[in-house]
């Protein structure tokens, strides 16, 4: 029982993983670059929607909605005032830019919200605290149960995004010959801006359901989760929608389970361990695609 | 032509400057006696550093906040002896600290009361110790900061102290009870805690059934380390930890069904001033600090009183630490017979022989505080529970 209980809760933090693994990856996938800033979207999605329940007063779901709104406008300007200006420069120039964006995130969350960590209300708190089962042996929290859902309902929707719209399609014809779908009448600029406005979307939902999880928020709250669900579309295979899933689901567990059963104190050098020996037989991730090199 | 022009220009405008800049300190030299009047009042030059922005600028603020109400206090009643105290931003960073501390040299100060955080207090102890200018920190509790220094003491416990007196507390007031412990092994203090809570525990034949950690980041899940705890059977479980995990520490707790006697130190003080947290989550919860603002006793009331009227917000441990600094210092140069146009390592020679040579004070974190030579802090820690949202003496 209480192997399933941690598995819950693996699964859950794995869940918030996997959505900002997305995001990670979907970016990577169409501008090649490592968009560093993409944890501290959450946090602002975070603190955004924070700030629509304590002040404005707004029911969560609402405050959820204006969080994704703002994120979205977030991702299209530092799309468009800090990496568009570099496209082209190689990938150096871009990468140190993204870390930059990263730092002024997180100093400009300083200024406005100050260090003091703010105590996030739960997206679920309507619902009660948990559910238990088997006379209390096991609980299970809505936040958990929710997180999980709303992964797999972002993992579908995107898949059927990708496969099945035109926007979707011009995105992949990006991601895979950026010269040729401009050929093609693929307006370039357009496609990587919406990929960003759709990744920084899930960043915000992401923040939202880590904070109502965890509920400490804070301007360096993003760091981490960012780092480990880099980590996990890595693991995946970078690139990769199911890969980006299948990653932060498997880090969450491997990092719960690690925790509760070898040691707490060795639990990152677990997750870490585990994906140097996945990438040392697969270098491309779990369902990395192997790219030919152009020459 | 032009080239020579703005040679000129330059060397101009620094001559302009350099008079500029005498003319400024001759004029604060003459400002100075003019201003003592006719009783030539002695005046004190009492200096310190810490976070006032960035992420821990929390600690800095009430520190500096609390020094001040104290330096009010004195001045006010006794006109012929005046402290002016300066207070530098060190961002809780080493080198910055000791570019504070350079600063706050060059300003003539004679005392530190600083610095606020362990880090950066080693680095400027170092220096204060070269420089043989007497120094004494509100805060910054790692034994690392006094260890090798005799001028350097600490109004607050030291990390070891705080885990023996917690260890103390648990095995009388909750005997034959099983201990679970929730720590983070990346960070000295917690770490220092719970390596001296565990020692004293297992020679006081206590039981710890759960020793679980968790790495520095923040939004940890402690989901894992609470459902050990739960199945080891802990009743009573030590966070020596601050009070960001600890509130996510509670409320998952409270998601699983599972409700220990949670035990705090002073890390813990500051959870209920969390924007947004929920007081009931904490409702029960004991704690180990050296200031409880809710205390009826009168001199923290007082104390209390002041600092809302001056700045509109309930003092926490770190404004009472700085405030008691002031006043230990104070003390112990009046105690010493100290002038304040003595040298500074004269200044320092007396102090250290008053601090180890039995001066008492009676602060706000605590009455009866004395120090070893060690620089260590030996006073009587509060334990309070919270009940309704206040802290309560117990």
């Amino acid at each position: 029982m209480i192997f399933l209980s941690n598995l819950i809760n693996g699964l859950s933090l794995g869940s918030v993983y996997a959505i900002i693994a997305l995001g990670y990856s979907m970016v990577y996938g169409i501008s090649k670059m490592l968009n560093f800033a993409h944890g501290d979207v959450i946090m602002v999605g975070a603190y955004i929607s924070f700030c629509g329940t304590a002040y404005l007063g707004l029911p969560a779901w609402l405050a959820l909605i204006l969080a994704i709104v703002v994120c979205t406008a977030l991702g299209m300007v530092i799309e468009g005032l800090a990496y568009r200006p570099l496209r082209g420069t190689g990938s150096l120039a871009v990468l140190i830019t993204a870390i930059g964006v990263s730092y002024f995130l997180q100093n400009a969350a300083l200024i406005i919200w100050g260090s003091a960590p703010k105590v996030f209300s739960s997206l679920f708190e309507g619902f009660g605290s948990s559910i238990s089962l088997f006379d209390g042996e096991l609980t299970v929290t809505w936040e958990a149960i929710f997180t999980l859902i709303a992964a797999i309902l972002v993992m579908i929707g995107m898949t059927l995004f990708t496969s099945r719209t035109k926007a979707g399609k011009a995105m992949r014809a990006v991601s895979e010959d950026n010269g040729a779908a401009q050929l093609m009448g693929i307006n370039v600029n357009t496609t990587i801006s919406m990929t960003f406005a759709i990744g920084s979307a899930l960043a915000a939902v992401a923040g939202v359901l880590l904070c109502s999880s965890y509920p400490a928020l804070m301007p360096t709250t993003g760091a981490m989760p960012g780092i480990k669900a880099f980590t996990a579309a890595v693991f995946g295979g970078i690139g990769s929608i199911p890969g980006a899933m299948l990653g932060g689901i498997l880090i969450g567990v491997i990092e719960i389970l690690g925790r509760a059963y070898i040691s707490s104190e060795l639990s990152d050098a677990i997750v870490f361990g585990v994906l140097i020996i996945v990438l040392l037989v697969k270098p491309t991730g779990l369902l990395g695609k192997k790219m030919t090199e152009k020459v | 032509m032009k080239k020579n022009w703005t040679k000129f220009l330059v060397v101009a405008l620094s001559v302009m400057m350099v008079f500029a800049m005498t003319a400024c300190g001759g004029g604060g030299g003459e400002a100075a006696p003019a201003d003592g009047g006719e009783a030539a009042a002695q005046v004190l030059k009492i200096g310190s550093s810490g976070p006032l922005t960035g992420g821990a600028s929390i600690y800095g603020t009430a520190v500096k906040q609390g020094a001040e109400i104290a330096v009010a206090e004195i001045n006010e009643a006794d006109p012929s002896f005046q402290v002016e105290f300066k207070m530098e931003d060190d961002e809780a960073d080493g080198e910055k600290a000791v570019n504070a501390y350079n600063k706050l040299k060059d300003w003539g100060v004679q005392v530190i009361m600083g610095t606020v955080t362990t880090g950066s207090c080693i680095a400027v102890s170092a220096e204060a110790f070269e420089d043989r200018i007497f120094e004494l920190t509100p805060s910054a509790s790692s034994a690392d900061v006094t260890a090798g220094k005799d001028n350097v003491f600490q109004v607050c416990f030291t990390d070891p102290n705080q885990g023996i007196k917690a260890a103390d507390y648990i095995s009388e007031n909750f005997a034959g009870k099983k201990v679970g412990v929730i720590y983070n092994n990346s960070d000295p203090y917690s770490t220092g805690i719970f390596n001296a809570f565990k020692a004293e525990m297992e020679a006081k034949g206590g039981e710890i059934v759960a020793a679980e950690t968790y790495p520095d980041d923040t939004n940890a899940d402690y989901s894992a380390q609470l459902t050990n705890c739960k199945s080891a059977g802990a009743e009573v479980v030590l966070l020596p930890i601050y009070y960001t995990p600890a509130s996510v520490i509670l409320k998952q707790a409270k998601d699983m069904n599972y409700a220990p006697v949670f035990f705090g130190v002073d890390g813990m003080d500051g959870i209920l001033d969390m924007e947004g947290f929920d007081t009931t989550l904490a409702e029960g919860v004991m704690l180990m600090t050296p200031f409880n603002p809710w205390s009826t006793d009168e001199n923290v009331a007082s104390f209390v009183e002041k600092y809302q009227a001056a700045y509109n917000e309930l003092p926490n441990q770190f404004a009472a630490d700085g405030y008691d600094g002031v006043y230990a210092i104070y003390n112990a140069f009046k105690a010493a017979g100290l002038s304040a146009d003595q040298e500074n390592a004269e200044i320092c020679d007396a102090m250290i022989g008053q601090f180890t040579g039995g001066f008492t004070y009676d602060g706000l974190t605590g009455s009866g505080m004395t120090w070893n030579d060690k620089g260590e802090v030996n006073k009587t820690p509060v334990v309070c529970a919270i009940e309704g949202g206040i802290y309560v003496d117990k």
